[in-house]
């Protein structure tokens, strides 16, 4: 099938910049009408286990959870950098692409110490319809499954 | 050494920042508590069904192997070698039928027991063991093992006390509650917080922040300090129960919050499920949190349903090690439903979350400063009770004193 991979980077693109940037309604823009993200521990994911850090599997899930960080949560201050390695396209089909992208997320806190925060890999589904590619489907197999203080802002 | 001396008052209202930040008292906790005469959580019988399942955990920051035997007895044990010190199984979990230390392959069984040494006798008899070497006295260290309703505990003091008595009526009634029917392990999450265990230990006995720190509790809707709530202690407070019933406080909630200054936008969310308790049993508990001394917490947000373990790592860092549990004749709705619920603990948790952050600005700020104190006098101070409200923080001068106890550095005059 033919596809833009062109286009696959510029979503990986905008959404490791967005994230960083902290615009998470922009961010949510780049999820399908109908999608789920899925933060997993790699301990749980070799067991089988179905548990996840966090699970949403609706789109109102995922709006919540960023209403939620923005109305009620405190976190440590911090800034994300987001570094995504390039991403693998595993399967084209019409109307769709499965996707992997290995990352690793920095994060920096008031005082200018960064370190590195979490690293895994995107198993993600991308929806391509009307013209433009959308996430309906993001799976973070995350690496560090031990989680250094807390996990707040999306990875 | 550390002294009865260090407490300013007698009846654990204020703890001196040293206790949070001294090497040499982190080493006598993991001495005299983690390896003394506490039972610690290990496991649970669900994590290791059939002989020769074992899983790796720890006691305080000792290395400990839960496994069963043919006869399907569990045993558990230092995940050290008696020659050398090192890990024997260096997995997290799995299935075998011995123990082997890679380094000179000194061979154990499920009982802990040495039943192996390579060239015990040397080559042409040359080299090897002496041969008065007493086999049966080099096993794995052995940990006494005991278990409520399939939750499995160690203590490494063969005196301790027997499990039931050292947990209690009320604490034994909770954890039989909650395992009232056969687990299924959902998964697990780990966090590394920067502070000392015991600021973790204390957060799961307070009451008093649930609601404030934690603001999704109150602007969603699921846990009010205006709840029907409080806390229930075993006969010497080093344990504590705090619970609360579901929907006690629609009348009062939103005038109390605002009366006390304190934001409270109540908003509800796209999918309410999230925070939907969907009653398990008679009883309209929505939330027990079971803190048993020194580390294990047994825990009941709505239907989201964990068992942490507070892994001490040195004195400025903790591991919250947090097994999920569902029932294993949950239906696919309600496993959804505690999928989603998940959500509100762990690492990422919406309710749960900021406990990391409020650890580490009380471990860094606490530092510098040694011979200062906290304050606990929420709920008052003086003989330590339970209580039919919430706003108190009274169990944490419960885990004090039995810390001094331990420690022996309780002061003359102590009240408890």
């Amino acid at each position: 099938m033919n596809f833009d991979r062109l286009a696959v980077y510029e979503l990986f693109a905008e959404y490791g910049g967005l994230l960083d940037e902290g615009k998470y309604d922009a961010w949510l823009g780049l999820f399908a009408d109908e999608c789920q993200y899925h933060v997993v521990p790699r301990e749980n994911h070799q067991q089988g286990l179905p548990a996840a850090l966090i699970y949403c599997d609706s789109r109102a899930m995922l709006e919540d959870r960023i209403r939620a960080l923005g109305e009620a949560n405190k976190y440590n201050i911090h800034t994300d950098r987001h570094i995504i390695g390039l991403p693998r396209i595993v399967a084209a089909a019409p109307g769709g692409l499965r996707v992997e992208a290995p990352f690793a997320v920095y994060q920096t806190d008031q005082e200018g110490e960064a370190r590195l925060f979490a690293t895994g890999l995107y198993r993600d589904q991308i929806e391509a319809a009307g013209g433009r590619l959308r996430f309906r489907e993001k799976v973070i197999l995350l690496d560090n499954f031990a989680v250094p203080s807390l996990l707040a802002t999306p990875l | 050494m550390v002294t009865a001396a260090i407490w300013p008052a007698l009846d654990y209202s204020r703890v001196p920042y040293l206790l949070y930040h001294d090497p040499d008292i982190y080493a006598e906790e993991q001495r005299r508590i983690f390896r003394g005469k506490v039972w610690s959580y290990l496991g649970l019988d669900a994590e290791i069904p059939k002989p020769g399942d074992f899983r790796a955990t720890y006691v305080g920051d000792t290395p400990v192997i839960v496994n069963r035997d043919a006869k399907g007895e569990v045993h558990a044990f230092v995940n050290r070698c008696a020659h050398r010190g090192a890990l024997v199984r260096r997995e997290l979990s799995g299935n075998a039928s011995n123990h082997i230390c890679i380094y000179h392959q000194w061979c154990y069984g499920l009982d802990g027991g040495l039943t192996a040494i390579p060239f015990r006798r040397g080559i042409r008899g040359q080299g090897g063991m002496a041969p008065d070497f007493d086999m049966s006295a080099h096993g794995l260290r052995p940990l006494r093992v005991g278990a409520v309703n399939g939750a499995l505990f160690g203590t490494l003091d063969p005196d301790a006390e027997p499990l039931e008595d050292y947990l209690g009526p009320p604490i034994l009634a909770q954890l039989r509650r909650l395992l009232d029917r056969p687990v299924r392990v959902l998964g697990y999450n780990r966090q590394r917080i920067r502070g000392n265990w015991k600021l973790y230990a204390e957060n799961t006995r307070d009451n008093y922040h649930a609601s404030l720190l934690h603001e999704f509790l109150v602007t969603f809707g699921l846990d009010r300090s205006t709840q029907v709530g409080g806390v229930k202690m075993d006969h010497r407070h080093r344990h504590s129960i705090t619970w609360a019933e579901a929907d006690t406080d629609d009348d009062i909630a939103q005038q109390a919050y605002a009366d006390a200054g304190v934001r409270s936008n109540f908003l509800s969310l796209q999918e309410p499920d999230l925070v939907t308790f969907r009653p398990e049993r008679a009883d309209r508990l929505n939330l027990v949190v079971t803190s048993v001394f020194p580390s294990s917490v047994f825990v009941q947000i709505s239907n989201s349903l964990a068992i942490r373990q507070i892994r001490p790592r040195g004195v400025d860092e903790v591991e919250v090690f947090q097994t999920m549990i569902g029932y294993a004749d949950d239906t696919p709705e309600m496993n959804l439903h505690r999928l989603r619920q998940a959500n509100l603990v762990g690492p990422a948790g919406l309710v749960s979350m900021e406990d990391g952050e409020a650890i580490e600005i009380a471990h860094r700020a606490s530092g510098p400063d040694r011979d200062r104190t906290t304050v606990i006098e929420l709920g008052g101070g003086g003989v330590i009770s339970d209580r039919d409200y919430r706003v108190h923080d009274v169990p944490l001068r419960g885990f004090w004193s039995y810390y001094a106890e331990l420690l022996d550095i309780e002061p003359a005059g102590a009240v408890r």
